[in-house]
């Protein structure tokens, strides 16, 4: 695999650019591993990487059912943020945000991570006071965090709807410096390619059909590609945790899969420099603009429980009233194309990385709206929990038996119903 | 756009109700052990299917309804009152 470099770059442009290799090779599947990782997404490949790269552990393997980057990583609106404020999920966001800082380089792969700023706009003086608890903690736990005026908003970001009589008037917004987006397919291949630098078998087109246990382990998994065994087996297939989970005999899981839909535009000239965040009584968006220049963005989910992977006419109704009240100059933009991918929604709204009644089953699940920015570091705490047999002290308490526990990590305060986790 | 056929109403897109979740949770008694309530209230099958759930038809006549549904198509196969023996009356006198 050829390093990207400056010099292999003016090298290559001499030579027709002929001395590239693949980016990761298409291997068969062995039938044994030390690790077999289910799930080609983000959170699987990082995790791959991270085993490989942390604990020098590279017999392994990761089983994608379609193609890498085909899931989840393909479905997403890049956003990545670390404004989390509840204990476990403020250290572990901004172990994420730091990782972000550093991947292009650590992974020698352009993800094209852009810090531009995450603009939380609030409209009413309670809203203000709620958030400002919340950036508080964060700037007392060692992030960054601002409250930008309504002056100082309409001179950075000039084309939101400003209207003194505007249903809700934006009073001002909630400002993360260091949070941005990243380029989703590059954050997929970069993982890829760099894993499977290590040794790890990248194996697409692999999918899981069945599972043989017995009462403490896995002992086999079955896979469209033959049979495969493995010492440790770790599940990150968000969005069909809880099929793997009965194909296992495990029961029942504290998560529901939903639909989550998402929006772009055709390329218009740059417009929107900041990821704006637009959420008030019943609205929710959040827009960006993509460096090809679409407008990407997005808003609920569907409210009821899909594994379709396709949106419903309803939503896209709402998302577009939200856009056109913050941003009406968006009025005659035309749709390019609108998605739908389909998430975990957990109990309380936040993720599961942690140990299962199996000894050799790991579980990597549960990430609701936010399982892109989570990418980094949900790959380093599940390859540590994996290689540990235990988990750091950060992801303790995001277990399945929290709620047994109670102790709900609920940053929304919604209770015990998945949909109302957006 | 999903069209629910409403016992009353007739067929009407989604938009004019609310998702209720699961049909077919049954609840322990009050003082069944913490164990029962918690599997309840916390854990879910999450079918991956057709499955028995519950929606409020709450911009028409405000009825809960059962409504069984595929979660991979979002085909629905039949809608009912929540209430059942209000069903088999409605039925009788259809």
């Amino acid at each position: 695999m050829t390093r990207f470099s400056a010099w292999n770059v003016i090298k290559n442009g001499f030579t027709g650019q002929s001395g590239w290799s693949r980016q990761w090779r298409d291997p068969e599947p062995k039938s044994h591993y030390d690790i077999v990782i289910v799930g080609g997404g983000l959170h699987g490949l990082a995790t791959a990487y991270y085993l490989a790269k942390n604990f020098k552990l590279t017999n392994i393997a990761v089983l994608e059912k379609g193609w890498i980057g085909g899931g989840n990583a393909g479905r997403n609106t890049t956003i990545i943020r670390s404004n989390y404020m509840l204990k476990g999920n403020r250290e572990f966001y901004e172990k994420s945000l730091k990782l972000w800082e550093n991947l292009s380089h650590e992974l020698n792969y352009n993800v094209m991570f852009s810090q531009r700023s995450h603009i939380g706009l609030y409209h009413t003086a309670n809203a203000l006071d709620a958030a400002s608890r919340r950036y508080n903690i964060m700037r007392q736990t060692g992030s960054d965090a601002e409250i930008w005026s309504r002056s100082d908003l309409e001179k950075k970001i000039p084309h939101l709807n400003y209207a003194h009589d505007a249903r809700f008037p934006i009073h001002g917004a909630l400002v993360q410096k260091r949070a941005g987006t990243a380029r989703h397919d590059a954050v997929a291949w970069g993982y890829a390619r760099a894993a499977d630098k290590l040794g790890v078998d990248i194996i697409q087109q692999c999918e899981v059909i069945g599972i043989k246990r017995n009462a403490r382990k896995i002992t086999q998994i079955e896979t469209s590609r033959g049979s495969i065994q493995a010492d440790k087996i770790a599940f990150a297939v968000a969005g069909n945790t809880s099929r793997l989970w009965q194909m296992a005999e495990l029961g029942n899981l504290p998560i529901e899969s939903h639909n989550l839909q998402a929006f772009v535009t055709e390329p218009i000239k740059p417009l929107l420099d900041q990821v704006v965040v637009f959420g008030v009584a019943g609205a929710h968006f959040y827009i960006s603009q993509s460096d090809k220049g679409g407008m990407v963005f997005g808003g609920d989910i569907d409210w009821y429980k899909s594994y379709a992977q396709r949106g419903n006419l309803p939503i896209v109704q709402d998302v577009a009233e939200c856009a056109l009240s913050v941003m009406p100059c968006l009025g005659r933009v035309k749709l390019l194309r609108h998605w739908s991918g389909v998430v975990d929604m957990s109990m309380d709204g936040s993720f599961f990385i942690c140990k299962t009644p199996l000894d050799n089953l790991y579980l990597n699940a549960g990430w609701n709206y936010g399982g892109f920015k989570a990418s980094p570091a949900s790959g380093w705490y599940f390859a540590d929990l994996i290689a540990n047999d235990r988990p750091d002290e950060i992801i303790k308490n995001h277990d399945l038996d929290r709620f047994r526990r109670g102790h709900h990590i609920d940053e929304r305060g919604a209770g015990a119903d998945p949909k109302l986790h957006g | 756009m999903i069209q629910i056929i409403c016992p009353f109403c007739g067929k009407r897109d989604h938009s004019e109700f609310s998702y209720g979740g699961d049909g077919e949770i049954t609840y322990p008694a009050l003082d069944a052990n913490e164990e029962s309530w918690h599997d309840a209230v916390f854990l879910r099958e999450n079918i991956y299917g057709r499955q028995i759930e519950t929606w409020q038809h709450i911009h028409g006549c405000r009825s809960w309804l059962l409504v069984d549904r595929d979660t991979k198509t979002h085909e629905i196969f039949s809608v009912k009152l929540a209430h059942l023996d209000w069903h088999i009356l409605l039925e009788k006198n259809r």
